[in-house]
């Protein structure tokens, strides 16, 4: 635990890359196999699922730094983290002669987990008293959730691939699918070349950057194919021995999330890979995001939800066909097979993302902007003959996204931020006027934004805040209505769940406007304007 | 020491408090005198050197001794006498005198009596003995006003003796890897309790020109290392390997590009906080404050015998409630301090 809470403690301290990576490609090279496991498990979002909730482990931290619940909760508050502020108020008692090994504390959290309470809360105090405050927040860190350090997969494999001298391209491969590390050796997992049981493996996504230039520097129109974005959900699904697999682009196996697909695997020919866009599908028209929200987090889905709201894949590429790896074909070639394959499957549950055809790129300005009412976010570039390549890559694929649209609304409630901005309210959300029943002016919710604007912007908001402040709910604030921002967003929908009847996609802000008054921020009418039913 | 007889109960009434807090400053209106007054006024008490107790405009300044040379650098030409500590000054019946308050050179905190009440005002201060200034001591009192700048739980110093060789195992090394150490430190307080306990054995200790100055005046209370002024003279490849004690302002300065290649710190409080240590625009934070901690807060107050708590700047509402689940009579009061400021965010504002 020692060398692992170390080696956080290294990268915590960085934000150059070369060092980041320095200091976990030399990890690698001297950590115990069973940690170097568990560490490439928790730095692809592999953590064993939590063994304590958070409301237990707030009792036992105060319990134990014998303060009463309040002043931790308000603790918690200023400090922003859990696992942060239960390793900084539990006071260190004791010490512990053995150092254990990571490996250790994750397989006791799997065992944990499976406890009462009483050996949960007897387990925990004593592992707080005895570790010294970094291993102490690590430890915790463990049990409540991300450490976000800055350390991405790609990362995490860049610098892995430096430490066993494998090809990261390969090792990225090697470390998706569903392993447990519990179960699987180093050796296994990084060294051993496979062969067979490998069929659930995806190929790693190939993701656009946005497009930074004029359209018309891309080229020629006739190099390049244009396709709509569809917002939904990236997937793979692959067809393999038999058995389908469906994976989402956090790379998270959801086949059981989705049995649309298991229903129509018959129809699949064995050894294909489609990449695609998971999409609602209503009565032949795509539902919105929120639709898709309604499915995305349930791992049991009832008939009704499956009847309500019912989800197809639209593909857009073939990736692996008839067993081999068509990958660096040109796209023009893999997208001829895609749509013989899918013509010859011939079920709605499988579409296809339709090529629009161009002779001039100004064409495409009047698709794009039209794009709204076909429920899509714009259109993705691909070059005729690029081959499918790995992460994100420049050049090749471009997305071409539509301007956000966008709303003046009010400043009414702020809360604290998290991690790096735990010192400051950066958590806003913001009203709309409308007029109510008395006939009156009043501003009304209708978003919650955190990301937009610079730090120094930040700071000083946070100071108009601290001054002026109506009333606290806990750690949420009322503030006098006096700031107006623009806010971006973009989709939007009826909501019945909003207290404005409106939700909208993916809010933030867009710029400070400080050249309005209140009075001059926009009504509830005005955003409801802009909903395509 | 400070006064150890026990107290007899205070006759304080809500209606006429020994000490108020009004517009100006927190006042005593019995002897009509100010203390740490944030607008001119006659006549005024100074708890320390800092810029947000120690202001300038007032016609007769009294302090510890050892600020009045700390304040006549920063204020200029004032009207300033100094007392010993524990000297009393007696007032239209009320008796002031000045005891260690541990937090930098010349820090007092302030006993008001009259009428065998007493009053203490802690100005800024800390319990650790930081092997600079005159430590802290418990001053019996009925009411006292304290700061609370770090009254949360979540803030337990470490022994400074533990950060000071962190401090040192940084410096040599980024000296191990050919660059400069640059420490941000207020230039009084700060600057010198590094400067003292940084290991000369190690090299060479330059200083920014608010550095050397404040460090001047206090060479005649105090020893420390030698240290040398950088000026445009001073060549670049010297420094290299060598520690640097600058203000936060010169945080991102052209001054500091001499410094190249260089790693840059702070020491703060607020260093605890892991959001305030990422949020820094330096390479490394150090938890090391001259205020109190949480358990030093409580561990002064218990001390002090006071049954009458007021809170003037930090987690004044937390750490009031707090206090009154422990059966004081506990509140807060609004006053223009600013406790430790998150020195390089703000310098860099």
């Amino acid at each position: 635990m020692k060398q692992f809470a170390a080696l956080i403690k290294r990268l915590d301290t960085t934000n150059k890359t070369t060092v980041k990576v320095k200091a976990l490609s030399e990890y690698f090279q001297q950590a115990s196999d069973t940690d170097r496991v568990w560490t490439i498990a928790l730095l692809s979002h592999r953590r064993p699922s939590r063994p304590v909730n958070t409301t237990l482990l707030r009792e036992y931290a105060a319990e134990l730094a014998n303060i009463e619940l309040w002043l931790f909760e308000d603790s918690y508050h200023i400090v922003g983290d859990l696992a942060e502020t239960i390793a900084l108020v539990v006071p260190q008692t004791d010490e512990r002669e053995e150092n254990r090994s990571l490996s250790q504390y994750l397989e006791d959290m799997i065992w944990l987990k499976k406890q009462d309470e009483a050996v949960k809360k007897e387990y925990l105090q004593k592992e707080w008293s005895c570790l010294p405050y970094y291993e102490r927040f690590v430890f915790t860190k463990l049990l409540t959730g991300g450490f976000r350090i800055g350390v991405s997969q790609k990362l995490m494999t860049r610098a892995l691939s430096k430490a066993v001298d494998i090809d990261e391209d390969i090792l990225a491969y090697k470390l998706m699918g569903n392993w447990k590390p519990q179960s699987i050796s180093f050796q296994e997992l990084v060294l051993d070349e496979r062969s067979g049981d490998m069929d659930s493996k995806p190929f790693p996504f190939y993701l656009a950057y946005a497009l930074e230039d004029e359209l018309e520097e891309l080229g020629a129109p006739k190099d390049w194919c244009a396709e709509h974005k569809w917002d939904g959900i990236r997937a793979q699904l692959i067809k393999r021995n038999g058995e389908v697999f469906l994976w989402s682009r956090g790379e998270e196996l959801v086949t059981d999330r989705y049995p649309e697909f298991d229903a129509i695997k018959d129809l699949i020919p064995d050894g294909v890979v489609f990449d695609g866009e998971l999409l609602p599908m209503m009565e032949g028209k795509i539902g919105t995001f929120n639709d898709l929200q309604k499915r995305i987090g349930r791992r049991t889905v009832s008939k009704a939800l499956l009847n309500k709201i019912p989800v197809i894949l639209r593909t857009y590429d073939l990736l692996e066909y008839e067993g081999v790896d068509i990958r660096t074909e040109s796209f023009i070639d893999r997208r001829s097979k895609l749509s013989k394959l899918i013509e010859k499957i011939d079920n709605p549950v499988l579409g296809i993302s339709k090529i629009i055809e161009f002779d001039a790129w100004e064409e495409l300005h009047t698709v794009r902007a039209n794009a709204r009412e076909l429920k899509s976010e714009g259109l993705m570039l691909k070059r005729r003959d690029a081959a499918y390549k790995i992460g994100r890559k420049k050049g090749d694929w471009w997305k071409w996204k539509l301007d956000p649209m966008s709303i003046d609304a009010v400043l009414t409630y702020a809360m604290r931020g998290h991690g790096r901005r735990s010192n400051l309210f950066t958590d806003y959300t913001f009203g709309l006027w409308r007029d109510n029943e008395a006939g009156e002016r009043e501003l009304v919710t209708f978003a919650k934004a955190y990301s937009g604007l610079t730090d120094k912007e930040f700071r000083a908001v946070d100071k108009f805040i601290k001054a002026n402040t109506l009333e606290r709910f806990g750690p949420v604030r009322s503030v006098v209505p006096e700031l107006v921002f623009e806010i971006g967003f973009e989709a939007i929908a009826s909501s019945s769940r909003h207290k404005s009847g409106v939700a909208t996609r993916f809010p933030r802000i867009l710029r400070w406007r400080q050249d309005k008054k209140i009075e001059e921020a926009n009504t509830l009418d005005d955003l409801k304007s802009m909903i395509i039913e | 020491m400070g006064e150890k007889t026990l107290l007899k109960p205070g006759n304080y009434t809500s209606e006429n408090p020994l000490l108020v807090f009004n517009n100006r400053g927190i006042y005593c209106p019995q002897a009509d005198v100010y203390i740490d007054a944030w607008k001119p006024v006659n006549n005024c008490i100074i708890s320390h050197g800092h810029s947000d107790h120690a202001r300038f405009g007032h016609k007769h300044y009294l302090t510890h001794k050892f600020n009045v040379p700390i304040i006549k650098h920063r204020l200029g030409d004032i009207n300033a006498k100094g007392v010993e500590w524990g000297e009393k000054i007696k007032i239209n019946g009320v008796v002031f005198s000045l005891h260690p308050a541990g937090h930098v050179i010349g820090s007092s905190q302030v006993r008001v009596e009259y009428k065998g009440e007493v009053w203490v005002f802690t100005g800024d201060y800390k319990l650790q003995d930081d092997g600079v200034c005159q430590p802290w001591e418990p001053v019996h009192c009925h009411a006292m006003i304290t700061e609370c700048t770090f009254g949360l739980p979540a803030f337990n110093w470490r022994p400074q003796a533990e950060v000071m060789e962190d401090i040192n195992t940084w410096w040599s090394d980024n000296a191990a890897e050919g660059k400069t150490s640059v420490i941000f430190a207020y230039s009084l307080g700060k600057a010198q309790r590094v400067l003292k306990h940084l290991n000369t054995d190690q090299g060479k200790i330059y200083t920014h020109g608010a550095i050397e100055k404040m460090t001047e005046v206090l060479r005649s209370i105090k020893d420390f290392p030698e240290t040398e002024l950088i000026t445009r003279d001073t060549n670049k490849k010297d420094l290299l390997g060598n520690i640097v004690i600058a203000p936060p302002s010169a945080h991102g300065s052209p001054w500091i590009r001499k410094m190249v290649p260089y790693e840059t710190a702070a020491a703060s409080g607020w260093m605890a906080f892991r959001g305030a240590r990422r949020r820094r625009a330096v390479d490394r934070g150090f938890v090391l404050s001259d205020h109190c901690d949480w358990q030093a807060l409580l561990k002064a107050i218990k001390l002090s015998g006071a049954e009458k708590v007021i809170c003037t700047h930090g987690y004044t509402d937390i750490f009031s409630k707090y206090l009154r689940t422990l059966g004081l009579d506990a509140r807060t009061e609004k006053t223009q301090f600013e406790g430790e400021l998150l020195e390089v965010e703000k310098a860099a504002v």
